[in-house]
């Protein structure tokens, strides 16, 4: 008799893939300034730690909440005591106001019908339990976080298709390949119960388009399925536009309140915007009163601890402190991601540009030794032990292009993320390509900006043009 | 009930068969209850005609202690001036492997609650979202959808939830019964193995609370070693969940499962079928903070556990405080001597109020409950309508929360599950009270009266006010001054069951 579950047996953990052989590799000999200067560079953790300084300064403004007392007597009784899955009304009320700044209060969010969890994480899988059956599938644009094929479908034995986007018009979703992941689906016997997409995404860092999320609503709504929106990276948008959340589509087509609305869930967590995966903040909305229900229920196997509740209801109802912080976190956020953008440059290396998140999708493509896989792992092994960089290889995140790697900027110090870069520019100007770089490096990077303008120029005057294939 | 249909016609949009069932467990009286107390909960001042919540076995009477530990040690926290130069390391903090000083400190404090009679390894400590996401990770370790765990019963209600639901593993229950107080044999446990193999039913493993919730009773060590090697020679697996290890309070020492494999020789056991749950929710009080630990002796299990804890790591911010506080011996030594003791008080003074109103409980060492024999009060003997009957009597009119016997799968109508250690010995009293009215003005009537029953409840009810404090104060005094403080001493006043 089989002594363990599948589960155990399986590698359905997805943990032995790249994107965490380089956290393990990073494990071994972490960089340390002044304890280990040559040790391995961690680029490949999205973590905003950017922003400490502003939370460590309003803990000390605020003593009640950071020594569990309100109004200056000890609450730690009643903290210690509440394990009610509803979670606390006060935190709930203010991770909805939260999510309203964000959005630049143009939509409001129902407290009700948020639903916590144990990190996104959780709330990911949580929504999956309540959504698929074993065997269904969901459609994902890729590339995609690496931790999906664990979160959507580990124990939950979900399927998910993916709709693939590549780098010819900045890796965004088109009709034709939607039509063609909902054909595999069936293809394949899956039974397709909805697209989930993250917004903004990870890995690329870029934002979706009103547009593109117009086109999304259109799909599950001919389709009949549900839409997930992880907004998890909602608050880290640095560029020039406002984070366009579903929910503002929603509101846009007049759709608030209607069947689609009830097919439409966000997912949200202070993991990314605030800095505080540690905390296991996650989050669950949607407007359908079932799904609240049940998901609710199964938060029970993933609570937030009451004391980080109380903590966090404290920091976020501060308004002051939140829209100083968002406002901030956006500023450092958008020169740190500048200063790796031309850190790449002067190293012959673009990206896709991006308006968000805490890490770029480089193109690495001109450094593969042929356009395969394979040669994106010989690259990928060379940068993790020779150069001593722990980056992501795009092949993790199931990109259908090899060559693409996405880099964090926002989990070091300036200083760190200098050394980085250097260590890049070095190795790429010992390689073969890097010296033809280098040598027409001029002409090549006015060529690539004028592309990356030009793809830039596309992406926002999307109205402009006819409405076919993009 | 099967799975609702949403209009709109095509099935794409259709919620899952786990959103959608009831496998969850809510809709059981277990929680109707609580429902009841929500509407109209007791307050010694605001509302003293309210319903007091018996039905939740919280562990409220040591809370002083941890409140005054984390005034007195604000490095622990890294909120407060002394702490927050550890903020950001902390807050950024998602290994799931946790902190290595938490583990290390819920080892210390695992070996503690069982006298230091085992140790534990830190490197086998994984955390999850309370035991609930314990119990619920190591089912989804150890058992594929279909499979079978045998658990005694009665058994913690909401392991219908937690072990089946969203795993999709079956629980075949290990009826125990009175005529043996209710203790788990192994006997049963191989009788009901093979029925169960027999109905071709693919049995992963045995599971089982020790010390047990709801019967308050530990297992004791032969029994314990002799389930043991059962498993090992049927190759099943053991779960024990040790939620309530170190709320034994008289009696015996508890003897933990870890103790049992130290001390059986490897021929008769195989340590790779042993798992331990566990929790600081009951021990410690502190439910809110989600510390859940499942603790595996299988090299495959701990990996893959602690994979899934993704799912339900403890907070790093809880994490730290509790590395602090648990790898204090002298606060852990005195929290678990104090916690006993006051357990062991409230259970004295409990029964003994109950003794006075002809109320029998199952002899129990542990647990924050009572298995109260309410059997004499059926209206019908043997009947779990009026078992549900006598249980909504005991809401509405006597105004407690109790838990019904039938909610735990237990097989005789008339047992109740009754918690004494989440009020404070006023709400106690006043509860005791209101039970010793409700069968004195009771104990005239004939089974088949029922509906003067319902009247002399009411007249009961008006009375309230007036709730006197002579009988029971004295008794309780007497209590203190019999010496009956004293920890581990098994209180001479304990009812016998009736049998």
């Amino acid at each position: 008799m089989k002594q363990l579950s599948t589960k155990v047996t399986s590698n359905g953990h997805g943990q032995d893939s790249s994107y965490f052989l380089g956290w393990e590799e990073y494990e071994k000999n972490p960089y340390d300034e002044i304890k280990n200067p040559n040790g391995m560079i961690q680029m490949g953790l999205a973590e905003n730690q950017l922003c400490f300084d502003l939370i460590e300064s309003w803990l000390a403004k605020n003593p009640d909440a950071a020594s569990l007392k309100r109004k200056g007597q000890s609450i730690f009784k009643e903290l210690a005591l509440f394990q009610d899955y509803h979670g606390m009304p006060e935190f709930k009320k203010a991770m909805a106001e939260f999510m309203e700044e964000i959005r630049g209060n143009r939509v409001t969010f129902d407290p009700k019908k948020i639903v916590l969890a144990a990190g996104s994480t959780s709330a990911n899988e949580n929504l999956m339990f309540c959504l698929a059956e074993p065997g269904d599938a969901f459609l994902l644009p890729t590339p995609y976080y690496p931790g999906f094929d664990r979160d959507l479908k580990w124990r939950t034995v979900a399927e998910i298709v993916p709709i693939h986007c590549s780098s010819s018009n900045g890796f965004q979703i088109t009709e034709s390949a939607r039509q063609q992941a909902y054909q595999q689906a069936h293809k394949l016997g899956l039974k397709v119960k909805g697209v989930l997409v993250t917004n903004p995404s990870n890995p690329l860092g870029t934002a979706l388009t009103r547009r593109e999320l117009t086109l999304l609503v259109d799909f599950i709504t001919s389709k009949n399925i549900h839409l997930i929106s992880d907004e998890i990276y909602s608050g880290t948008m640095f560029g020039f536009e406002q984070f366009i959340s579903v929910m503002d589509v929603l509101k846009d087509k007049k759709l608030e309140n209607t069947e689609v609305s009830k097919r439409v869930h966000v997912v949200y967590s202070l993991s990314k915007d605030l800095g505080l995966p540690g905390f296991r903040v996650g989050a669950i909305y949607s407007n359908d009163d079932m799904i609240v229900s049940a998901a609710t229920k199964m938060s029970s196997f993933g609570l937030v601890s009451s004391q980080t509740q109380y903590l966090l209801s404290a920091l976020l109802s501060d308004k002051k402190f939140t829209s100083q912080y968002l406002e901030e976190n956006q500023k450092r956020l958008k020169s740190r991601q500048k200063r790796l953008v031309s850190g790449l440059e002067s190293a012959g290396i673009t990206c896709l540009r991006s308006n968000a998140g805490l890490f770029c999708w480089v193109d690495m493509r001109h450094l593969l030794d042929t356009n395969t896989f394979e040669a994106e792992l010989d690259l990928w092994k060379k940068i993790v032990y020779n150069v001593k960089l722990n980056i992501s290889p795009g092949s993790s995140c199931h990109c259908t292009e090899p060559g693409w790697f996405r880099v964090c900027f926002a989990n070091m110090s300036e200083d760190t993320l200098d050394l980085a870069l250097k260590r890049l520019k070095t190795f790429v100007e010992s390689t073969d390509c890097g010296r033809m770089i280098s040598r027409s490096s001029h002409e090549r990077l006015k060529s690539l900006r004028k592309k990356t303008v030009s793809n830039w120029v596309f992406r926002v005057s999307w109205s402009d043009r006819v409405p076919d294939e993009r | 009930m099967g799975s609702l249909i949403k209009s709109g016609g095509v099935s794409g949009a259709i919620l899952s068969r786990i959103a959608t069932n009831d496998q969850h467990g809510e809709n059981s009286e277990y929680f109707d209850g609580w429902k009841a107390y929500d509407k109209d909960p007791f307050h010694l001042s605001r509302n003293p005609h309210g319903i007091i919540q018996m039905g939740l076995a919280e562990n409220q009477l040591c809370l002083d202690l941890i409140k005054d530990w984390i005034k007195e040690n604000p490095k622990a926290s890294v909120c407060t001036p002394e702490g927050v130069y550890q903020f950001s390391d902390i807050a950024n903090f998602q290994d799931y492997h946790g902190l290595k000083e938490f583990r290390q400190a819920i080892a210390n404090f695992m070996g503690k609650a069982r006298g230091g009679r085992v140790t534990f390894d830190p490197e086998r400590i994984v955390m999850s979202g309370g035991a609930t996401g314990a119990n619920e990770t190591i089912m989804f370790c150890l058992a594929d959808p279909g499979d079978v765990f045998l658990v005694p019963s009665p058994y913690y209600a909401a392991f219908d939830r937690d072990l089946r639901w969203r795993t999709g593993v079956e629980i075949v229950p290990v009826h125990c019964s009175s005529s043996n107080n209710f203790k788990l044999t192994v006997e049963a446990v191989e009788w009901a193995y093979k029925k169960a193999v027999q109905s071709n039913k693919n049995v992963k493993g045995l599971l089982f609370t020790n010390p047990s919730n709801p019967l308050g009773t530990i297992l004791d060590k032969d029994t314990l070693k002799n389930l043991v090697r059962f498993v090992t020679r049927n190759n099943i697996h053991l779960v024990v969940d040790e939620i309530y290890a170190a709320t034994v309070f008289a009696g015996e020492n508890f003897a933990s499962v870890a103790e049992v494999v130290k001390d059986l020789d490897s021929s008769e056991v195989n340590v790779d079928l042993i798992h331990i749950v566990y929790s600081l929710s009951k021990d410690m009080g502190l439910p809110g903070f989600r510390v859940g630990i499942v603790y595996s002796y299988n090299d495959s299990v701990v990996s893959c556990a602690r994979k899934m804890s993704s799912f339900g790591l403890v907070s790093s911010q809880t994490q730290f405080m509790l590395a602090s506080m648990l790898s204090d011996d002298s606060f852990v030594d005195n929290f678990l001597m104090e916690s006993s003791k006051r357990l062991g008080i409230r259970h004295g003074v409990f029964t003994l109020g109950l003794k006075k109103a002809d109320i029998n409980c199952l002899i129990s060492t542990a647990g924050l409950f009572v298995w109260m024999d309410l059997r004499h009060l059926l209206r019908v003997r043997n009947s779990f309508e009026s078992e549900i009957e006598l249980w909504h009597i005991i809401i509405d009119k006597v105004k407690l929360n109790v838990s019904p016997g039938s909610s735990f799968q237990c097989t005789e109508p008339g047992w109740f599950r009754v918690c004494f250690a989440n009020m404070d010995d006023d709400t106690l009293h006043v509860a005791l009270r209101r039970i010793q009215d409700f069968v004195s003005k009771n104990s005239n009537k004939t089974a088949e009266k029922a509906s003067d029953n319902d009247k002399l409840i009411q007249n009961n009810n008006a009375k309230k006010q007036k709730w006197k404090q002579s009988n029971l104060r004295l008794s309780f005094r007497r209590l203190y001054e019999d010496g009956l403080s004293s920890p581990g001493i098994m209180s001479p006043h304990s009812p016998l069951l009736r049998t």
